[in-house]
């Protein structure tokens, strides 16, 4: 169960990495990529192989546990990416709140809560293209397509749809360059 | 003239280059760190794209115990930020690397690299300056032809030192991905350049092709597996190379073999450890850095956690393994958030491949005895900078009881690292590049 909640939490890390990297100065580093999907990769195996598990044993995943707030390394140094957030797919069963994440100082925390029960007026209108922007995994904007890539489209509301963006995300992750 | 740096040799603080201001400018952030082949000159190239050239000056017959200073002698600025228009791209000045051309006459070359051109700088030194023009005044006016009545030969007459830095080659547009390294062969006449998935050789007189000798891009991107992360000549043989990969391998590559060498001649790679298994494997496997040893025989490489090295004829293991700081391995996660693990670090040989260094966090560094299997911990902090103040170790206290003079792991400043150390190639004088400074330390000499 712990092992779940830390895959969680590597993803949505990984996650928000891997969409702060597009602005940075000097482009997508390819050897930052490759290491954040392989990471992701693991983090999802884990998290998922732990769902099934969870789900064949008809037990309910865990309620939220704020994040790791001990003293670490982290508190030093000013995380240089956006807030991570949880994907969708992992709020889809509880309406908790997300979980907030402390490792920041200085930052707003936010909280996305599953995407279908949220009032219009919680809804994320900032534009994307944006160092700070959440990651967001309905296409709010549509990206611009590299030479090659095929578009995605993902039926608002699903809570499954989750499962494939993940692999959209870390397959389409080399193939931007 | 290199002790061990264990028990008999001790390290004191000779100087310290770099603005005392602890709001760190980002272009005075120190990227690469380079002595030449005499160590008479120091070399340094920040994110700004400004290559800093230190010499050392002539040592003090009088005063033994003092070895010479390294002090200013020529500034530049090699790279200017670019933009790839096609690409919507930004590319940085930043200086990843540089290499010194042996040399040849009374000029000085180095080669710098951002991440999509290389360029090679003649450093030359003008002492002297013609007068007596005849057709010219002093101030450069020129005479009238006619008050001419006779004609002399100009004469060369001393000058104050000016150090002139000019670019004499510039090789760009060879490649797509982002350059890591540069190698100088020892034939002297070509060398190399790496970026993620490709290493093309290039003639230092030619700019305008470079012959492509190791390309591991996939047909199709979405399998890509790996990426180039270091490559090198060999010291001695001119036709030998290797490079190191994010999943921890080397491979060694020999020219003669075929024209493009995507088939390597060895393969250096360690199996995995199992019950050291973690979401983070794979990162802290890749490795930042590999240096051949000064004979030849060996090569060294750097992970997150470790320095290897390895014989050459044996291609299954290294044959020693130093743990720069083991004590990170159970911070691993939070060390990714904070994007520390994703930290390049460089590690470098002492001139008779006794010693070897690399930099660590908190401004610590670390020196690995081979023969005296002994290792130390130092630090670069302005606290230790008074002049030939000895360097005290410094540990790390893993747990448990912590005794006095040690630091607990918690304590720890991430945000300083030592990523670039460079160590002179006769002399036990060592460069430490903290994040915007650069220490220059020596042994006590009695």
């Amino acid at each position: 169960m712990e092992v779940n909640i830390e895959a969680r939490r590597i993803l949505a890390v990984s996650i928000s990495k891997l969409y702060a990297s597009r602005t940075q100065r000097g482009g997508l580093r390819l050897h930052r990529s490759l290491l954040l999907s392989l990471v992701m990769r693991s983090a999802r195996d884990i998290y998922h192989s732990s769902r099934e598990s969870e789900v064949l044993s008809g037990a309910q995943s865990a309620p939220e546990e704020p994040m790791d707030t001990s003293s670490s390394p982290g508190e030093q140094t000013r995380l240089p990416e956006p807030q991570p957030e949880p994907q969708p797919v992992l709020n889809s069963t509880e309406t908790a709140p997300g979980e907030p994440d402390n490792t920041e100082d200085g930052c707003d925390s936010e909280i996305i809560e599953d995407k279908e029960n949220l009032s219009p007026a919680k809804q994320s209108r900032k534009r994307r293209g944006k160092a700070s922007a959440a990651p967001d995994f309905l296409p709010s904007k549509r990206a611009r397509l590299e030479p090659g890539e095929e578009r995605y489209e993902v039926p608002l509301g699903s809570c499954r749809a989750g499962e494939s963006l993940t692999t959209l995300s870390l397959n389409r992750v080399i193939p931007a360059f | 003239v290199t002790g061990s740096p264990g028990g008999d040799m001790q390290w004191c603080f000779s100087q310290v280059k770099g603005a005392i201001d602890d709001d760190v400018a980002e272009a005075d952030i120190i990227s690469t760190v380079e002595f030449n082949h005499t160590g008479e000159l120091l070399a340094t190239g920040d994110k700004g794209g400004r290559v800093v050239i230190f010499q050392q000056e002539i040592e003090n017959k009088n005063q033994p115990q003092f070895r010479s200073e390294y002090n200013v002698y020529s500034t530049f600025q090699s790279h200017e930020p670019e933009f790839d228009y096609l690409k919507s791209l930004e590319i940085e000045e930043k200086i990843n690397k540089i290499r010194w051309l042996p040399q040849k006459n009374a000029a000085q070359f180095l080669l710098s690299t951002n991440d999509k051109t290389i360029k090679l700088w003649k450093i030359s030194e003008r002492d002297k300056r013609p007068e007596g023009y005849n057709l010219k005044e002093e101030d450069g006016r020129y005479k009238d032809p006619n008050t001419i009545t006779s004609l002399r030969v100009p004469v060369l007459k001393p000058m104050d030192l000016m150090v002139e830095a000019s670019p004499r080659r510039v090789f760009a547009n060879a490649h797509t991905y982002h350059i890591n390294s540069v190698s100088v062969n020892s034939d002297n006449e070509t060398y190399l350049s790496a970026d993620d998935l490709r290493i093309n050789l290039w003639h230092l007189e030619i700019t305008d092709r470079s012959f492509n000798i190791v390309d591991i891009k996939p047909a199709n991107m979405e399998e890509l597996t790996e990426v180039i992360t270091a490559a090198e000549f060999h010291p001695h043989q001119c036709n030998t190379f290797v490079y190191s990969s994010s999943k921890g391998t080397i491979r060694l590559c020999d020219m003669r073999v075929s024209a493009l060498c995507d088939k390597h001649s060895k393969l250096f790679e360690e199996p995995e450890d199992p019950s050291n298994r973690s979401f983070f494997s794979e990162i802290i496997s890749s490795i930042s850095d590999v240096k051949f040893s000064h004979n030849g025989r060996y090569m060294m490489t750097r992970d997150y956690l470790s320095v290897k090295i390895w014989d050459l004829n044996m291609e299954t293991r290294p044959v020693e393994t130093y743990q720069v700081h083991e004590y990170l391995r159970s911070k691993l996660c939070s060390l990714y958030e904070n994007d520390c693990i994703f930290d390049k670090f460089e590690c470098c040989w002492n001139g008779n491949d006794s010693v070897v260094m690399t930099g660590s966090y908190n401004n610590f560094f670390r020196m690995f005895d081979r023969g005296h299997r002994r290792d130390v911990t130092l630090e670069a902090s302005r606290e230790n900078s008074k002049p030939m103040q000895v360097l005290k170790p410094r540990k790390v206290c893993t747990g448990g009881k912590r005794k006095k003079d040690e630091i607990s792991v918690d304590s720890l400043d991430f945000n300083k690292k030592i990523l670039h150390t460079a160590w002179h190639p006769q002399d036990n004088i060592i460069a430490v590049a903290t994040t915007n400074n650069l220490y220059i330390f020596q042994d006590k000499v009695n």
